[in-house]
């Protein structure tokens, strides 16, 4: 009994896995919402790719500043999660924004939501809708200005040099389109969320006002002014969709953030129907799709249990709808989301699963509890 | 008592669905009759408990199944010579636990002609006493053979204290790569079958369900006919989904009750055992023959020639491996048992044990050798867990050496399985938290005993020394009032007496006299 034959490492059980990685992860969020960022892509042109482009290159040279300061290895950035971050925040803002608005922000939500807090999994707020805070109440001009659709192609979207332009140099490409032969008046114009809190401060009718002109077809399909790749409720829904299908994501938060919302939007409507847009409205306007299936659900802000994760979505959904019908802002999905971030350890403290041969508050289980449960 | 529930629905909470690998094995019989070692190391404790006391001395001829260890303390197992031959020495050899720690063990040196010892024919056993019963049980040394290595006979003493509805016999071999209860079920069902009959007998038991996974469909069929020449014994079939094979997980499946914490099953009326365990016990009711072999399977993709083989215990896993072919290049990890609770081996020179339900040489596609990131509280673990706990939390915790925190998320009840890691993304190795957060909570708690021990001695030390005190001072009082009394007494026979002379000179001042209220003060 002489020989150690073998160099082994000592590590414990399990010594079998199932393959999954932080990568494959992010990875497949970034599927799921490609063909949502690809329609607002195509919709909003070449000056939503450059913001795009430029906002997804700051958040990778930010996340390698940051673990280069913090002495760690490189490798982490193949984790994607700083990508993530800069395409949920791309996606959040407003078509042809200004670059820095794109770079300024993810730097800061990176910087300041997460790594200020020891990086990857120690942040309390998601990073992108910081981020997004951030910008909105800093620059409100830039964040509500909503370009109409110019599909790639078309008669009036700007070429890529006067893409450069518009992104690069703030310059005026409303002029350049009055000036066209085909005289276009209006450029821009209010979101959908922004015209309907000026028609309740107007005293209009909402109800009336949105049956009559609200495109739902339109809203639902995409083509609609909105966020770089929140405009499509339908491809979200699809990318969502797989996400929990393919098991990334499960189904509590958003089922329980779109549900909430929906009922309260709906008894709003049901009892006051001037002052309150009813529940599809709401579902397909905004980022409360993007929100409930790609924002609330980030893995390390929101609850691990089930139960949290359902009191955490019901949470969302009720101060989104607080904030759309009675805040100063017109949406509220960071504002709500960014809220509930802040409640989740608390969540997380107090609504655990029930152990088993335990009973819900953690004492030992009875042979009369057992007739219940089982 | 509460209302027996006779039926589960067959469903766990949580858990994982690792890929199998069984194939390999599973189609191929059992290998008997292996050639004999030059060695046999056979350890003298292969059970959870305290050491056999070794009977043999360095140069005693021994024969097979000759007892050489001897069950001793209160949780222990008897030691049996696996084959016939000369005891060499008995020294400390290295034990098939990844710390590489020394074990003293019997080391045999067999001659060859494997010839038993003498072993009358028992009677019927189904005519005997269930503590008789029990107690040849222990004599055959046999352990619970699924992976807790409790002694059989103690657990079987437990069970005839209460009142057992449901005895269940685990078949279910939820282990990736092992297939030794399935080539057993197969191989020998009658056996099991008897044996899982004679438990009954022992724990009068109303019912007795055999479970086996839904991925061994040879082995159904065979427990399901020798089943029915018998009768009463019942088949049930349970998901293959791990960790089925844990028993309390199983309990749940067969039965639907939960064991409540920090009970045991018999509380609830419910009692496991091992295929493996039924087949040791009817060998030794039956044939009277002590445990000393075991099958244990062989695998990996390191192995030439994977398969189940019926191994002596004591016997260099080197020399297993070289029954099966030999290894085919330097396998990345080495395991005793399966990859999922498995532990690597410190050396091909470690024995087999009665806990030895497989022997893995992995290679390298087939392990998970990733180096962890921080966790991104995906809480794939909190899903997978079977138990209902929050593993992210108690592994944080753990980190942070809040002990108390951990115990809460879950730790008190962690059964170790394993399905948090299996899933978890980042790799974090939290298995290995939970064995070190329970370590260190077994340290505090026995220091804490001993202080709460010390803390005794000290008060007890005390309060000695107070009544002593009080005695002290009691006998004290008492001697000052005697002699405070007897002052009084001289004092007021003086006053007496003075008062009578006074009395002759002047009679009235009689009720005035300091003497008399000195005698009054004295007196209480």
């Amino acid at each position: 009994m002489n020989s150690i034959t073998h160099e082994l490492p000592l590590r414990a059980a399990p010594h079998a896995h199932d393959r999954s990685s932080v990568d494959r992860i992010m990875l497949k969020v970034c599927l799921a919402l490609s063909p949502a960022t690809a329609y607002g892509l195509y919709l909003f042109g070449w000056p939503a790719i450059i913001l795009f482009v430029v906002t997804l290159l700051a958040a990778v040279a930010t996340e390698a500043l940051c673990l280069r300061l913090a002495g760690l290895p490189l490798q982490r950035l193949l984790d994607g999660s700083a990508l993530l971050t800069g395409w949920l925040y791309a996606a959040t803002l407003p078509p042809w924004a200004p670059w820095w608005i794109g770079a300024g922000g993810v730097a800061f939500g990176l910087i300041v939501g997460k790594h200020l807090y020891g990086g990857i999994g120690q942040n309390l707020f998601n990073p992108a809708m910081l981020a997004r805070v951030a910008v909105l109440i800093s620059f409100p001009v830039q964040l509500t200005t909503w370009v109409n659709p110019m599909p790639l192609g078309s008669e009036l979207a700007p070429g890529f040099v006067d893409a450069l332009a518009i992104i690069f140099a703030n310059a005026d490409y409303a002029a350049h389109l009055s000036a066209a032969p085909s005289g276009v008046d209006a450029m821009t114009g209010a979101s959908w969320l922004g015209a309907s809190k000026v028609a309740v401060g107007a005293g209009t009718d909402v109800g009336q006002w949105l049956a009559a002109d609200f495109p739902l077809t339109a809203a639902f399909s995409g083509h609609i002014r909105g966020s770089l790749g929140e405009t499509s409720a339908l491809l979200i829904l699809v990318g969502g969709l797989w996400l929990i299908w393919a098991r990334v994501i499960s189904w509590h938060i958003p089922a329980s953030m779109l549900g909430m919302l929906s009922l309260c939007a709906w008894l709003a409507s049901h009892f006051n129907g001037h002052l309150f847009p009813g529940p599809l409205f709401q579902l397909t306007t905004g980022a409360a799709m993007l929100g409930a299936f790609f924002i609330a659900t980030d893995y390390v802000t929101s609850p691990a249990s089930a139960t949290g994760k359902l009191l955490f979505g019901a949470g969302c959904g009720l101060l989104l709808f607080t904030i759309r019908s009675w805040g100063s802002f017109p949406e509220g999905v960071a504002f709500a989301v960014l809220f509930m971030n802040a409640l989740t350890p608390l969540i997380d403290r107090f609504i655990k699963p029930r152990a088993y041969g335990r009973t819900l508050g953690g004492k030992t289980l009875k042979h009369s509890d057992m007739r219940k449960i089982v | 008592m509460f209302a027996p529930r006779l039926f589960g629905s067959g469903k766990i909470r949580g858990g994982v669905h690792p890929d199998g690998r069984k194939d390999a094995t599973s189609d191929r019989p059992i290998l008997t009759n292996l050639p004999l070692p030059s060695r046999l190391y056979v350890p003298l404790n292969q059970h959870s408990g305290d050491d056999a006391l070794p009977l043999v001395r360095p140069g005693d001829r021994v024969l097979k199944g000759q007892l050489i260890g001897k069950a001793s303390g209160r949780v222990s197992a008897s030691i049996h010579a696996p084959t016939s031959g000369t005891v060499l020495a008995i020294e400390a050899v290295t034990m098939p636990h990844p710390s590489g720690l020394p074990a003293m063990a019997v080391i045999i040196e067999p001659d060859g002609d494997d010839r038993w010892i003498e072993i009358p024919t028992p009677p019927d056993p189904f005519s005997l006493d269930p503590d008789v019963l029990a107690s040849k049980v222990e004599e055959a040394g046999v352990v619970g053979m699924g992976g807790a290595i409790f002694p059989a006979a103690i657990k079987l003493r437990q069970g005839r204290r209460f009142e057992i509805q449901t005895l269940i016999i685990n078949g279910s071999e939820c282990e990736p790569f092992l297939t030794t209860d399935d080539r057993l079920m197969q191989e020998r069902a009658d056996e099991i079958v008897e044996g899982t009959r004679l438990i009954r007998k022992i724990i009068e038991a109303y019912r007795a369900v055999i479970a086996i996974e839904d991925n061994k469909p040879a082995a159904i069929a065979a427990i399901q006919a020798a089943a029915n020449k018998v009768g009463a014994i019942e088949v049930m079939v349970v998901p293959a989904h791990y960790p089925m094979g844990s028993a309390k997980q199983l309990i749940q499946a067969v039965t639907g009750l939960e064991v409540p914490a920090g009970k045991r099953s018999n509380d609830i009326g419910v009692l496991v055992h091992n295929v493996a365990t039924a087949w040791a016990i009817q060998q030794a009711l039956v044939y009277g023959k002590p445990l000393l072999s075991r099958v244990t399977t062989v695998a990996g993709a390191c192995v030439a020639q994977p398969q189940n083989v019926e191994v002596l215990f004591g016997t260099p896993i080197e020399h297993v491996f070289k029954v099966c072919g030999g290894l085919t290049g330097v396998p990345a990890r080495l395991l005793m048992g399966g990859p999922m609770m498995g532990q690597i081996l410190p050396s091909l020179d470690v024995p087999i044990i009665k806990g030895s339900s497989g022997v893995l040489a992995l290679s390298k596609a087939e392990v998970n050798a990733h180096t962890s990131s921080p966790c991104i509280r995906c809480a794939r673990c909190v899903d997978a867990c079977p138990m209902g706990l929050v593993p992210l939390e108690m592994a944080r915790n753990s980190r942070a050496d809040k002990l108390d925190a951990a115990q809460e998320f879950g730790l008190r009840d962690c059964i170790l399985c394993g399905s948090c890691a299996y899933v978890c993304p980042s790799h974090i190795p939290l298995v290995q938290y939970f064995e070190y957060a329970k370590g260190e909570l077994a340290d505090r708690r026995s220091s804490q005993q001993k202080q709460e021990y010390t803390k005794g001695l000290i008060d007890a030390r005390k309060e000695r020394l107070e009544q002593e005190r009080l005695a002290k001072e009691a006998a004290k009082a008492a001697k000052e009032a005697a002699k405070a009394a007897k002052d009084a007494a001289r004092a007021a026979a003086k006053a007496e007496k003075e008062a009578a002379q006074a009395k002759t000179q002047h009679p009235e001042s009689t009720t005035t006299s300091p003497a008399d209220n000195c005698v009054r003060e004295e007196q209480p």
